[in-house]
């Protein structure tokens, strides 16, 4: 396996956690890993990204340009990363923030309504598990327990009282995502 | 030991507690600030000392205060930063000052950028300080390496009483990748015997200087410096060899930038092409024998740096002329794609495979 993912949204979307996570739990399970974020001065309420790899081999470049899967967490995002998507790959869209449809046809797209979800449950902080959880269910690159386990190790124990709503939130996106994957297939 | 997932930086602070190093003097800088965070948060633990200087010629100096009484000491900072304490760095290696410094190399000249560079190359192997002096300069291309490489910088520091530099870039140190941390520290280690760390009855007076007033008593010191730098390039070479024997063409990088060319010789070895790589880890001293290897049919040797062109003159003299050199660089922060590199072989084999 070789996962390159792209993870792109505004400042406090919480695409580096995400991406963390998505890498220790790849650590865990043995495999190759690296998380590589986007840094500069205009962190807060401006685009960030990083770019992980999960892989059976060991990492050689850690920057992503042709990603696996891409997930576009805002507007700007979509525009800038649509195009790294390989051919029968992935592009994730949270539909709650992007009204815009994806262009190309090569390639698997997943609209995912992660905001509105996360309100649903309570948090609207947790958009970024709708979408792992989402991401997991179409890739199946890492198992989903290996994301609870890896929980404690990114964020520390005082927010292990949050693990409960955060395996919600896995668990929705992976529902909503299910019915798109029978029409993609 | 189990795997931890780390930042480069902050695997930097840990690698050099773990081996001992309880004292750090720094200055913020990015992309290399996660460093003297870390030592701030985790020195005390261990009843050790940070201090932020009020600037980074303040922070070399505390530096070579820190390893005359014979402690473990580092200092991280990047381009700019570095450039600040040449002059502290090259009075460490005057005065045989063992000390780590970290270089987490971004975009320059000058204030330049934060973003990932390598362009302090020249800066470290040829010394951006006074006089005769060289450090030895270890490279690392991931983050375990980065560990591994800061511990055993701690050790050929004590090893020969010489400054040691780690030259990482901005990548390096915001990437996280596994780690584990496995310092067995060498049992040669001398005594430090000259340190200054009170006379004592009847003991003789240390004394820490690079000041020689007489030309003779310099010259002589110049010679034991020397003398020095010859054993270390005897013994500390370190580098990695890929597929070198029987390459139509050698690629040669050091640190992150060899990574991306690892993944442009993936590309290019599915196409055919038969495609080596020499990775020198120390780029002081540097590896020429890997590249006096290099067979007669070899057509080339790329070199691929994030600056517009410093290792390749280390790999045009260890070549000596007698294989075509080829370069290809970014500069100000740009990070080469594989695809450019990809390109570039071909353009340089034209359709040999």
């Amino acid at each position: 396996m070789d996962e390159r993912l792209i993870i792109a949204g505004f400042g406090g979307q919480g695409v580096m956690a995400m991406g963390q996570l998505l890498t220790y739990s790849g650590m865990i399970e043995g495999k190759n890993v690296s998380w590589l974020p986007s840094y500069g001065p205009e962190m807060r309420g401006g685009t960030a990204n990083c770019n992980v790899t999960i892989s059976s081999e060991p990492v050689g470049s850690p920057v992503v340009i042709e990603s696996t899967t891409a997930v576009v967490l805002n507007l700007p995002s979509l525009d800038k990363f649509e195009s790294s998507v390989v051919p029968g790959g992935n592009l994730m869209i949270n539909s709650s923030l992007i009204e815009k449809k994806a262009e190309r046809d090569d390639i698997n797209v997943y609209y995912i309504p992660a905001n509105e979800i996360a309100n649903e449950i309570g948090n609207t902080r947790i958009a970024n598990m709708v979408m792992l959880g989402a991401y997991i269910e179409i890739t199946g690159a890492i198992k989903i327990e290996s994301v609870y386990e890896a929980f404690g190790k990114v964020f520390g124990e005082t927010k292990a009282h949050l693990l409960p709503i955060n395996k919600d939130a896995l668990k929705r996106g992976a529902e909503v995502v299910r019915e798109q994957m029978k029409v993609n297939a | 030991m189990t795997k931890v997932l780390m930042k480069g930086n902050e695997a930097v602070g840990a690698a050099a507690i773990a081996a001992g190093c309880h004292y750090f003097f720094g200055y913020p800088i990015t992309p290399q600030s996660e460093v003297p965070e870390y030592m701030s948060r985790e020195l005390p633990k261990v009843g050790g000392a940070y201090v932020q200087a009020e600037s980074e010629v303040a922070a070399i100096n505390m530096v070579y205060g820190a390893a005359g009484s014979g402690a473990r000491v580092m200092t991280s900072s990047s381009s700019p930063g570095i450039a600040l304490k040449q002059e502290g760095i090259s009075y460490c290696a005057g005065a045989e000052l063992p000390c780590v410094i970290v270089d987490m190399m971004r975009g320059g000249p000058g204030l330049g950028t934060i973003q990932p560079a390598q362009g302090d190359y020249f800066l470290a192997t040829r010394g951006g300080g006074n006089g005769d002096y060289r450090l030895i300069v270890l490279a690392p291309a991931d983050v375990q390496e980065l560990v591994d490489l800061v511990m055993e910088g701690f050790d050929l520091a004590d090893l020969y009483r010489t400054p040691v530099m780690i030259l990482g870039d901005g990548m390096i140190g915001q990437m996280m990748e596994p780690v584990e941390f496995r310092y067995q520290p060498r049992t040669d280690l001398p005594d430090k015997d000259w340190a200054t760390r009170g006379k004592g009855k009847g003991k003789q007076r240390n004394v820490i200087n690079s000041l020689y007033l007489q030309a003779e008593e310099l010259e002589k010191h110049n010679h034991k410096l020397q003398a020095k730098y010859a054993k270390i390039r005897e013994n500390e070479k370190k580098v990695e060899e890929y597929n070198v024997e029987g390459a139509d063409l050698v690629i040669t990088a050091y640190g992150t930038t060899s990574r991306i060319a690892k993944t442009a010789i993936t590309k290019l070895e599915k196409e055919g092409y038969k495609v080596g790589m020499i990775r020198p880890i120390s780029l002081y001293p540097f590896p020429n024998e890997a590249f006096e290897k290099i067979g007669e049919n070899c057509k080339g040797v790329l070199t691929v740096e994030m600056s517009t062109g410093q290792m390749i003159d280390d790999v045009k003299i260890s070549l000596q002329g007698r294989i075509p050199t080829y370069f290809h660089g970014r500069s100000g922060g740009m990070v080469p794609e594989p695809e450019e590199i990809v390109e570039k072989v071909k353009e340089i084999l034209g359709g040999d495979r």
